[in-house]
């Protein structure tokens, strides 16, 4: 694993940029593909709001992914990620219309033996945060 | 509907092995929109340590989906009214193209929160030889009606 940050040059507060990531319909379609979720919630919007939903929403695991990306990008080497939890408290809505954005900023929560720090993730869409508890663990060089 | 409680602890048996391909990873990532080329290139994977290219953090979600069966009507699952709640990933090493693995998934716990109902769901991803790969964690909603 050679993660391109060094574990001596990171410290518990420092905060890592903010990124958006759009989202659209097609997005989510292509999302099922891949994963094999064919929930028709996150494609079929008549469905979504026949079950009480506002529209069709994203896979949670979409928004992880969203999350994961924004920890491998500034880790550099995506074999670097120990452990990866996050607990999805708000659903992002994508309207059919420009879809929607997700924004994912960080904040290294601590650091622990053998290089390894916990990155603390918030993301929001929609006026809402859709993740809490978002929480990687990556081993620095 | 409140979800079977005989099904807490419920142990399903190994997934039919499955192989991790460069093609599938490719797919994973373009679908979440991610360039890295350690997800795309073998050699920019090797040159990072890796035996070929990896998987993203979030593409074990994709084996430990086929490692349990929640369409057992017996367990009272409304997929229509699911929800994922929590999911957490650890991590051994990355999966990585060529890697062939079993899931194997226990329910455990079911609880009523609320008018929703919620499960746990614990997936072991080892390789057929043996190697524990990732364990996940999983936590799906049942929204009440």
């Amino acid at each position: 694993m050679t993660a391109t940050v060094k574990y001596d040059e990171v410290e518990v507060g420092q905060e890592l940029p903010a990124k958006t990531y759009p989202v659209e319909r097609i997005d989510l379609v292509k999302y099922a593909g891949a994963s094999g979720d064919f929930n028709p919630i996150h494609w079929n919007e008549a469905f979504a709001t026949s079950v009480g939903l506002p529209d069709v929403i994203a896979h949670g695991m979409f928004t992880m992914a969203q999350g994961g990306r924004f920890v491998t990008d500034w880790v550099g080497d995506p074999g670097a990620v120990l452990d990866y939890g996050v607990r999805f408290s708000s659903m992002v809505v994508v309207p059919n219309d420009g879809g929607t954005e997700i924004e994912i900023s960080g904040v290294i929560e601590d650091k622990l033996d053998d290089n390894a720090v916990v990155v603390a993730l918030t993301a929001r869409s929609g006026g809402q945060k859709v993740l809490t508890r978002a929480k990687a663990t990556v081993r620095l060089a | 509907m409140a979800l079977n409680r005989d099904f807490i602890g419920r142990a399903f048996p190994p997934s039919e092995p499955y192989e991790v391909t460069r093609l599938k990873i490719r797919e994973f990532a373009d679908a979440i929109g991610d360039l890295n080329p350690i997800y795309r290139d073998p050699e920019a994977a090797k040159a990072a340590g890796h035996p070929d290219v990896i998987a993203p953090p979030t593409f074990p979600i994709v084996i430990s989906i086929s490692g349990a069966s929640l369409t057992d009507p017996e367990l009272g699952l409304n997929y229509a009214m699911v929800v994922h709640g929590e999911q957490r990933f650890e991590y051994r090493r990355p999966l990585h193209a060529g890697d062939l693995v079993t899931a194997e998934s226990t329910i455990a716990g079911i609880r009523s929160i609320g008018r929703n109902e919620r499960l746990d769901l614990q997936t072991v991803i080892t390789t057929v030889d043996g190697e524990h790969v990732c364990t996940a964690h999983n936590v799906i909603i049942e929204r009440g009606a």
